[in-house]
C-alpha cells in the first residue's frame, strides 16, 4: 500500500535535508526506504544503501551495558575506530561507566546519538533526533551534524518537527500523500 | 560478527540475561523424574536417554523468544540490520550465541545428571556426542523460528508450534544414539543422521532466517 507518491530529492557532499509533515505521513516510511529496512514499492534509491547510517526514535541500548561499552560495540560491529572526543561531543564523559539502563531518557538519547559519531557513515538518516533531549543537548547536537557531519562533506536527512538552526533546505511531504481515500484516511488501521 | 556475539554472551551473563535459566530447567526436570517414576534403577536408565533428551529440548525452548525480541523492542533490530553486518552472519551469531549459552551448559551438565537417572556409565559418552552435535541444530532452528515470530503478540506460543515439529527428527535421532550407546550396540548410524541434520541446519538456516528477518523488519 502506497503511503508516500512523487518524492523525489537529490542531496551532494555536505548538504542536509530537513522531512516535514504531519504525524503519520510517512516521514519514518520514508527514511526506512532510504535506510534499506523495507522496499520501495516503485523508484529508485542511489548513494545510501552502505553508506548510510540510520537512527531510529527508539535508541537501541542495552540496559546492562555501560555507556563505553555500548559505543565500543557499535565502533567494532562497524570496524570503526572509538573516535576520543566522542564523550565529550555528546557530553557523556561522566557517565562512561554508567550501566544504560539508569541513565535518565535525555542521557539516553544521547547515547543513541552518539553512535552516529562511531559508526562513520557518510548518509544519516535521521528519525526525530531531538526528542527528550533539552535545549542544550539540541544544540549541541546541531552543532555536531554541522561541524563535525555536513562540514566533513557528509549527507544528513533529518525528520523533524523542532528548528534545529541549522538553516537546511525543508522538504514538506504533505503535498506526496498518497490517495488513502479506500482505507479511510489512516494507514495505521491497516498495519 | 565477532562484537555482536561478544556483545549477546555479555548480556547473557550479566543481570537480568537469562543465563543459566535452561540449565536450571533441565536440572530441575531431571532432578523431578526419579520422584515421579519412583527410584526402580532399572526403569530409570531406561528411560535416562530419552528424559535428558526431553528435558534439553525443552530448556533450550524456553530461551528461544529472547533472541530477537529483546532487540525488537528496545529497537537496537534495525540498527543491527542496517549495520555492514550481513543478517545472514547476524542470524549465525544469534544462533551461536544461543547455544553458547544454553546448549553448551547442558552438554556439559548432561553426564553429571546422568548420574541421577542411574544412566549406565558406558552410555555417557554416546550422550554426550548425541547432545554435542545435535544441540547447536535446536539452537539454529530455534533462530528460525523466532525470527518468523519476533514482534508478533504471544509469539512464544507461536514459536513453540512451530520449532516444536522441526525438533522431533533431532530428539528421535539424538535419544537413540544415546539409547544405544546405554545398551552397547552401534550407535554410528543415528549419530551421523543427527550430524546431517546438523549441518544442513547450519548450511540453510541462517539464510532463511535473514529473509523471515527481512519481512519482519518491514
Amino acid at each position: 500500500m502506497p503511503v508516500l507518491t512523487g518524492v523525489s530529492f537529490r542531496l551532494s557532499q555536505g548538504q542536509g535535508l530537513v522531512l516535514r509533515g504531519a504525524n503519520g505521513i510517512g516521514k519514518t516510511t520514508l527514511l526506512r526506504t532510504i535506510a534499506g529496512l523495507q522496499p520501495q514499492l516503485s523508484g529508485q534509491i542511489a548513494g545510501a544503501g552502505e553508506r548510510a547510517g540510520y537512527a531510529s526514535h527508539a535508541d537501541g541500548i542495552k540496559p546492562a551495558l555501560t555507556v563505553a561499552e555500548t559505543l565500543r560495540f557499535w565502533a567494532d560491529l562497524y570496524r570503526t575506530e572509538l573516535p576520543d572526543d566522542v564523550f565529550e561531543l555528546f557530553d557523556l564523559e561522566n557517565l562512561r561507566d554508567r550501566p544504560a539502563g539508569t541513565l535518565s531518557a535525555g542521557q539516553g538519547r544521547r547515547l543513541g546519538l552518539s553512535r552516529l559519531a562511531v559508526i562513520g557513515r557518510e548518509v544519516l538518516l535521521l528519525d526525530e533526533p531531538t526528542v527528550s533531549l533539552d535545549a542544550f543537548s539540541v544544540k549541541r547536537f546541531a552543532a555536531f551534524l554541522r561541524d563535525r557531519h555536513l562540514a566533513r562533506g557528509g549527507i544528513a536527512v533529518i525528520a523533524t518537527h523542532i528548528d534545529l538552526g541549522l538553516d537546511l533546505p525543508v522538504l514538506d511531504l504533505t503535498p506526496h500523500r498518497a490517495a488513502l481515500e479506500a482505507q479511510g484516511g489512516s494507514d495505521e488501521a491497516f498495519l | 560478527m565477532r562484537a555482536l556475539l561478544a556483545r549477546d554472551l555479555r548480556l547473557a551473563v550479566r543481570a537480568g540475561g537469562g543465563f543459566g535459566l535452561g540449565l536450571a530447567f533441565f536440572l530441575i526436570v531431571v532432578v523431578l523424574v526419579p520422584f515421579g517414576v519412583g527410584p526402580e534403577t532399572a526403569i530409570l536408565a531406561r528411560i535416562a536417554p530419552g528424559i535428558l533428551w526431553v528435558a534439553a529440548l525443552l530448556a533450550a525452548l524456553l530461551s528461544l523468544d529472547r533472541i530477537f525480541a529483546l532487540d525488537h523492542e528496545d529497537g537496537s533490530l534495525p540498527l543491527l540490520a542496517t549495520a555492514p553486518l550481513p543478517l545472514e552472519m547476524l542470524a549465525l551469531a544469534k544462533a551461536l550465541a544461543h547455544w553458547i549459552t544454553t546448549g553448551l551448559p547442558l552438554v556439559v551438565a548432561a553426564p553429571l545428571l546422568g548420574v541421577l537417572l542411574h544412566l549406565p556409565g558406558e552410555a555417557m559418552p554416546w550422550l554426550l556426542v548425541s547432545l554435542a552435535i545435535g544441540t547447536p541444530a535446536l539452537s539454529l532452528i530455534g533462530t528460525f523460528g523466532a525470527a518468523l515470530t519476533v514482534g508478533l503478540r504471544r509469539g512464544g506460543l507461536l514459536l513453540s508450534l512451530i520449532v516444536l515439529p522441526l525438533y522431533v527428527p533431532i530428539l528421535i535421532f539424538g535419544a537413540e544414539a544415546a539409547r544405544r550407546g546405554a545398551e552397547g550396540l552401534p550407535a554410528a548410524t543415528p549419530l551421523m543422521l543427527l550430524a546431517g541434520i546438523g549441518l544442513g541446519c547450519a548450511a540453510l538456516l541462517p539464510f532463511a532466517t535473514a529473509a523471515a528477518l527481512r519481512v519482519t523488519l518491514r
